[in-house]
Formats: structure tokens, sequence, C-alpha cells
């Protein structure tokens, strides 16, 4: 007999023109003790199942049909009986510790108004309850921190914060919604095991929701997976990983990076997906092929890079060193990996490199020439020519007011302004057709295009000025799992026909391994280690690399 | 300070001759010039901005060249008044702003909201003169239940005369006081709502919810809460500007307020008198905004923890 019983679930939001289904006829079981990840991608309803249960969707969509069964008591048959279970039995973590708590509140008051609320509590013994709370999380000296206001904690204490508010009136029932996206492995990892260990200690029922395979993979007992609000197909994790019966979890499967192995290209099943090896060669007209000539093309020396604090004194006690002194050397062709976590450094030294930022201290060398010492103009912009970016988030990094072929234009012009108009929109035909998008694409504006299809278009631009080096930073973190394969693929093509070099900036290992040929590992500003991909995940010499090697959330560990 | 003071200074100081406007037209071109030394108006400019200044930061603006008596004085006298003003409208605005915002928040589709709204857009696109000229012909006109024009009875304190203690003086005072607030309620009505609105969308509501938190604590004590915090910073700074309306809400009902004389010295080109209002409304500026940041060091816990950072 299961503990949680979701039969025949429906969820709809009535649009102006027609009604979506975020969720459709969803049957779910979840016993006490166990760990259920829900998984898929953006769109997929995931979400929505979990609000669905405690009826916590936003208006205007509600819950059509079907029925959620707690114990013995169906809690959608009536409304107050839903929100009354609401913190009692069954509690929610939300995916952002940043906004999930209410800043001009200290976490105290927000612990003792969520226990006064459910149980017949004094103040004094819901402040007691709420300090061994927060022990029981991992937060240290938890009577000082009582008092403290949410801004004051770091992102992982903050989580816990959530997690004691989401257990202090001991449910029976956890829904975890992406709790652990918006942290840091190491962090992650920590979040995880403490999940882990109360579903143990209090015997809970536990809805993890997420679109991270690895998490899945180390985490549940059990996996059930969503695509366009339907269930595709639920199942002991183990089997759902190992032997996918549904061809979408099949390719799934296959678009997570493993991190056991490198592989050439990733698999993807869906069949509208061409292969597209011919596609560049109409771009190569253009492109002078440049030789694999293994010198450096980008040498860095002693970067380093401050932030004050204070912009009126310079004051160094207060300035923060995102980078310190770091060195190393790209060649020319390869694909050069940066990985750290948040605040290691990566972004503000990719940063330095395209001049967007002045070092502090030290030299970028591009092609033996100094450019972070360039005055010049006219000589910076032919630096600019040859470097370009790739940013992370694909919805901001496009003007939305221009066309897609604006967008593509601008670049070129800047760099070529005699070019005739037949010329250039031949050319922008080609770009977008060795990043596989159709010509009439650019006519459009960037929001009629999907997150996955924006980062092809920025490649696009990238593309435009014909550059030696590339410069990625978390190029594919925004996108879902199977469209951050196409992306990737996308990359490598493009590399080995033009013969590219790429500076590619991730926080995800996994990821990194597929696409680089070498590897720096960032802490704290300071690079701890380079050395070749393979011999990095090997045989790791730099501590830190080793534990973020060993907290990485593994697809693979499912097999042991 | 020094700026506003400067242009205050300057503005009046090249605009009209006040002799011609204190002495008759009979009097002697000698008697003028040395009625011009006599009040320093012969001396180099910056002597005379520098004199004004340290007079000014004195409390001393001069001898009024139309009552003859000194502006300080005029000031004291007629400051009460204004202040009792401005208070009551203040607080009319922010109590009933507040409330009908956190309403119209939370009830977005009900028609009473839609009815507040619309009267609201009605508050802020009449102007002042026209809405205390319409009040005025209805209760005082029509009703006759209220006084059309002044204070009514005063009481005397000493350092200060209050129109509070009498019936009269109470009656007096709704009027001018409701006509002047009403711009500031609507701006606070709209700027309450839409920070509900935003506020009740946020992660941190729903999460409150997902706990279970009573709806009532929710809206009142989470959201409201910070949900002021910016109506704080909006109504500092029209505080300062309400005391600039009542030139006119002061006119319009003859209340003898600083505004009522101010315009009375616009028409007599009394520059000391128009000077020292100035130099007075800038200084209550500067002074509400130094208390609103102080306020915001106790409402926003997030600004405390930068200021001691700083600090330490």
């Amino acid at each position: 007999m299961s503990f949680l019983k979701i039969e025949n679930l429906s969820v709809d939001y009535p649009m102006r023109k027609e009604t979506v289904n975020a969720a459709k006829n969803v049957n779910i079981q979840v016993n006490k003790g166990e760990i259920l990840g829900l998984v898929g991608e953006s769109g997929s309803g995931k979400s929505t199942v979990g609000n669905a249960i405690i009826n916590l969707i936003d208006s205007p969509g509600k819950v059509s049909s079907g029925s959620v069964i707690l114990g013995d008591i169906n809690i959608h048959e009536d409304q107050t009986n839903s929100i009354k279970y609401r913190g009692k039995k069954i509690g929610l973590i939300f995916q952002d510790p940043q906004t999930s708590l209410n800043p001009i509140l200290t976490i105290g008051e927000q612990l003792i108004e969520t226990i006064q609320t459910h149980l017949n509590y004094t103040k004094e013994e819901a402040k007691n309850k709420s300090i061994e709370l927060l022990q029981e999380v991992g937060i240290k000296d938890a009577k000082k921190r009582f008092n403290n206001y949410p801004h004051q904690f770091s992102g992982g204490m903050r989580q816990r914060v959530v997690i004691s508010l989401a257990l202090c009136c001991e449910p029976e029932l956890l829904i975890a919604d992406e709790p652990t996206t918006a942290l840091d492995v190491s962090i992650q990892s920590q979040i995880l095991d403490l999940i882990k260990r109360l579903t143990k200690e209090r015997n809970l029922a536990v809805i993890l929701i997420t679109h991270d395979m690895g998490v899945i993979a180390e985490t549940t007992d059990r996996v059930a997976v969503m695509k366009n609000g339907n269930l595709i197909e639920i199942g002991n994790t183990k089997e759902i990983l190992t032997e996918p019966k549904e061809i979408y979890t099949k390719s799934l499967v296959s678009s997570v990076p493993p991190t056991n192995k490198k592989i050439s290209r990733f698999v993807i099943i869906e069949k509208d997906i061409k292969n597209n090896l011919e596609n560049n060669i109409k771009i190569l007209n253009r492109w002078e092929k440049k030789q694999i000539t293994n010198k450096n093309l980008i040498d860095i020396k002693n970067l380093s890079k401050s932030f004050d604090d204070n912009f009126f004194t310079e004051n160094t006690n207060n300035s923060v060193m995102a980078v310190n002194d770091v060195s190393f050397k790209i060649n020319e062709g390869e694909s050069f990996g940066l990985v750290g976590e948040s605040g290691s450094g990566k972004s503000t030294i990719a940063k330095m490199i395209v001049n967007l930022f002045q070092p502090s201290s030290g030299d970028v060398f591009f092609d033996n020439i100094c450019i972070t010492k360039i005055k010049n103009k006219t000589e910076m912009m032919k630096f600019r020519k040859q470097i370009q970016m790739i940013f992370q988030d694909p919805y901001s990094s496009l003007n939305g007011r221009l066309k897609v072929k604006e967008i593509i234009a601008e670049p070129i012009r800047l760099h070529n302004p005699s070019i005739t108009n037949f010329d250039l929109s031949d050319y922008i035909f080609d770009l977008l057709d060795s990043v596989e998008l159709s010509q009439n694409s650019s006519e459009r504006y960037p929001h009629e295009f999907s997150g996955g299809q924006r980062q092809r278009i920025s490649i696009a631009r990238a593309l435009a000025t014909q550059p030696r080096l590339l410069v990625c930073d978390e190029p594919t973190s925004a996108l879902d799992v199977s469209i951050q394969a196409q992306i990737l693929n996308l990359l490598k093509d493009l590399q080995e026909q033009l013969n590219l070099t790429i500076l590619f900036i991730s926080h995800d290992l996994p990821v990194v391994r597929q696409m680089c040929d070498r590897i720096g590992v960032l802490k704290e500003g300071k690079l701890c280690e380079v050395t070749n991909t393979e011999d990095l995940f090997v045989k790791p010499q730099h501590p830190y690399t080793k534990e973020l090697l060993r907290l990485m959330p593994k697809i693979e560990s499912i097999y042991r | 300070m020094l700026v506003v003071a400067f242009v205050s200074f300057s503005l009046f100081n090249f605009v009209g001759d006040p002799i011609n406007n204190m002495v008759g037209e009979e009097t002697s071109d000698e008697e003028r010039a040395e009625l011009r030394e006599t009040l320093g108006l012969m001396d180099p400019i910056h002597v005379q901005f520098s004199r004004f200044v340290v007079n000014a930061s004195q409390g001393e603006f001069g001898i009024s060249y139309q009552l003859r008596r000194p502006v300080s004085e005029l000031i004291v006298e007629r400051l009460p008044a204004t202040i009792e003003l401005v208070v009551i409208s203040a607080l009319i605005a922010l109590i009933t702003g507040t409330l009908l915002g956190v309403y119209t928040g939370i009830n977005r589709k009900g028609f009473l909201s839609d009815l507040i709204l619309a009267v609201s857009l009605l508050g802020v696109s009449l102007p002042t003169f026209v809405i205390g000229i319409l009040f005025i012909y209805l209760f005082a006109v029509i009703l006759g239940i209220l006084p059309s024009f002044g204070r009514g009875e005063v009481v005397d304190l000493g350092f200060w005369t209050t129109g509070f203690l009498t019936t009269s003086g109470l009656k007096a005072i709704i009027l001018p006081s409701v006509t002047l607030s009403l711009f500031q309620m609507t701006y606070i009505i709209r700027l309450v709502r839409a920070e509900m609105m935003e506020i009740l969308q946020t992660d941190y509501i729903k999460f409150a919810r997902a706990r279970g938190i009573s709806e009532k604590s929710i809206k009142y004590k989470h959201a409201l809460k910070n949900g002021l915090i910016p109506v704080i910073t909006i109504a500092g700074i029209n505080i300062g500007t309400l005391i600039a309306f009542s030139i006119i809400t002061e006119t319009v009902f003859q209340w003898p307020g600083m505004g009522f004389l101010f315009i009375q010295a616009v028409q007599f080109v009394d520059i000391p008198i128009m000077s020292a209002y100035l130099v007075f409304i800038a200084f209550v500026f500067v002074m509400i905004n130094f208390i609103v940041d102080i306020l915001y060091y106790f409402i926003d816990p997030r600004i405390r923890i930068k200021g001691d950072a700083a600090s330490g």
C-alpha cells in the first residue's frame, strides 16, 4: 500500500486561445522511506505535478481532474483539506534558496510562525524546536544564527534553512523541486546527502524533481520520466537508466554526457536531427582554413584582477581577488576547458581575454602580441575580430528588437564596411546553414526561437567575423540535456572543420570532459592544475580536483 | 543647501527693485540711495551673498519689504498653520492610501477595486485648486456643513497656535487637508497596489503558502512589510511636495500658512520672504530625506548589514 497515490491527475492552464494541459492523467505512487525522482526537460510538467499535490497551482491554472490520496485521505476532495496539509503533512522545497525566504523577517521568525501555525506550541517551545531543527540540518551556531536574516546566509546555508522550514512540522511527504540546481557541486552533494539522511531517519516519502540525470542516478530509488505533461515511464531507477523502454527515455539518457569516458559525438536518437557534416562547406569558401601549427595562440601571464568593494577608497584590505596570479597557454586549434565553482573567477578570466575587463596586473598575449596594453582603437578592432564570445544566457545576449539577420550582420558590417548587400545576405544564409538554422529564420526576431535555437544564433553571430578564438562561457548551462547535446555536437563539428580554438568555460565536469583537450581547474581565483583532460579524470593531482571529481553526480553510479 | 541658497538669493536679487515697492512716488533719489545703503543693497554681490548665508544659517532673513517686520518672525507666526495642515494631510494620504492600495492589490478584480482605481485616476489628473473649489462648492456652499476658508478659532499655546482644540478649528482643517492629501493618496494607492501584486507573485510568498501559513499572515505580515519599503521612500519625498503644494491649497482656502504668505509676497515682490521660503523648503526636503534614510536602516535589514560593514 503506497503512502501517496496520485491518480489520473490533470492540470490545465486556460489561455486566451487554447487550454494548455500541463499534466495529463499522471499516475504516480510513492512509498514511505523512498525517494522518487521526477525527471524531464523544461516544460515537461514535472514542477506542475509537484505543485498540484498541494494545490499550489498559480491562477489561472487548475487541477481539472484526478485525485491525490495521502494515507487514506483524498486531499483534493476538499479545498480546505489540502491547505491544512501544506507544511503539516507535506513539505515543499523550491529551487532557488535566494528567493524563497522572506528577506525582511529573521529565519527565527519564519520558523516560529510556521511551527505555531500547525502545532500547539508556545513561543519558547517553538524557538527551542527551531534551534534543534537548524542543528539537525547542519547549521553551526544555531542559537546565534536564529536571529539572522536570510541574506546573511550563503546559498547552501539558505537551502538548509529552507529544508528546516519544510520539515519543521514533521511532514510525512517532502517535495523537493530542483533543490540543488542553483548550487555548486560541493554544496549540492551536501544537500542531497542531507535529504537522503532525513529520508531514512524520519521515514519520509520524498519526491525529488530535477532535470539532472546524475542526481537521479545517485539519489533516487525509483524514477518517473515526464514529457509534455505525460508520464512516459516509471520504475526502478536502475532499470530506467540502464534499459529504458521508451524512445524518449533512451534519447534523454544518451544525451547525458558520460563522466567515465570520452565519446566523439553525442548520440541523438530523435529522428528529425539530420547529420550535418556536409553543411559547413559553404561557409568554408569564405574562410581561410587555418593551419594547425600547435603554437600558442593565447598566452596568459600572471593575470590578476581585483574588485574593490568600495569605489572611492583604494583600500586593498577590502578588495576581492577574483583572479589571482593565473598563467596558462592555449594552443592554436585545441579546446581548452576552464572549470570551477561559482566565484572561482572563470568568467572574469574570459572577460579579460576578450578585453571587456582590464586586468589589475599581468598580461594576455594573443598571437604573441600583448592585447591588454593596446590603446589604439583600430589596433584593438583587429583583435576583437579574431576573438569572439558566446554567453551563457541565450535570452539576454541577443537584442530582442533586432531581426536575426540584423544581429548577424552587425559584426560583419563593423569589420568589413565595404561588403555589398547581396554578398552580406548570402553570407548570413551560409552562417545560418552552418548552425543548422533555416534561411527564413533570418527574418524573425529572437523571441520566436527556443533557447537552443537562440544559442545557435549566438554561435552564428560569433562566427560572422571568422574568429580564431571562440570563448564559450557556460554555453549550455541554461539548456536542457538533449539541446545541450545538440549544441555541443555543433561546436565540436565547427571546431573540426574550421580549426577553431575554443576556450570552454563550465562548471559541469562531464561536459568539459567531452569537449576539451586540456583543462585548467580554478578555485577562488587560483589555478589549481592544468593538464590533459583524460589525465585529469583518470589521475587527478590536486586535492581540490579530486574532491570535485568525487562529488560530481555520476549517472554511471547506477551500474555499481 | 548652499546651491539653493544661492539660487534663491540671486534669483530674487536681480528681479525688480525692492525700493520702488517700499517707498512712495514722491521719495527723492537721495532718500532712495540712503535706504539702499542701510539695507545693504549697494554692496558687491559676493558680500551680499555671504551676509545672506550667514544670516540665513542663524534664521535671520532680514525685514519684509512689504510688511516691515522681520521675516523670521513672520515665518514662526505662520509655521504652525502649515505644519498642522501638512501633517494631517500626510497622515490621511498614508493611512487611506496604504489601506486602499492593499485592498486593490489583493482583490484585483472586484468592482470596488475598479471603482477606487477610477476615482484615483481623477485624483491624479485633476489639479489641486479645481478639487479645492469643488469641495468648497459642495460642502460649504451647498451643504453648508464645513467652513470654506480660514483656520477657525485657534488656541495660542505661546510658542504654537493650534486649531486642534476648538471645534471650528477642527472643522476648518478637514477640507484643505483632504484636498491636499488627495493627490498623494492616489499616488500611494497605485504604488502599494503595484508592490503588493508584485510581491504576492514572489517565491517566498509561494514558499510561505506551501508551508501552510495563513493567508492573513501572508498578506499583512509577509507581503505588506516588504511592500512598504518603497512606499516610505516615496512618502518621504512627497511630504516635501505636500509643503510645496500647500501654496495652492492655502490660497484656495485662505489658510493663513506659509504658502499663503509666499503668494502674497510674490505679488509684492517681497524678496526676503520669498528667499526665506525657498531656503526653508529646501531645508525641509533635506531633513526629510535624511529621516527617511535613517528609517530605512530600521526597516530593511539588508541595509543595516551594509552599514555595519562600511563602518566596521
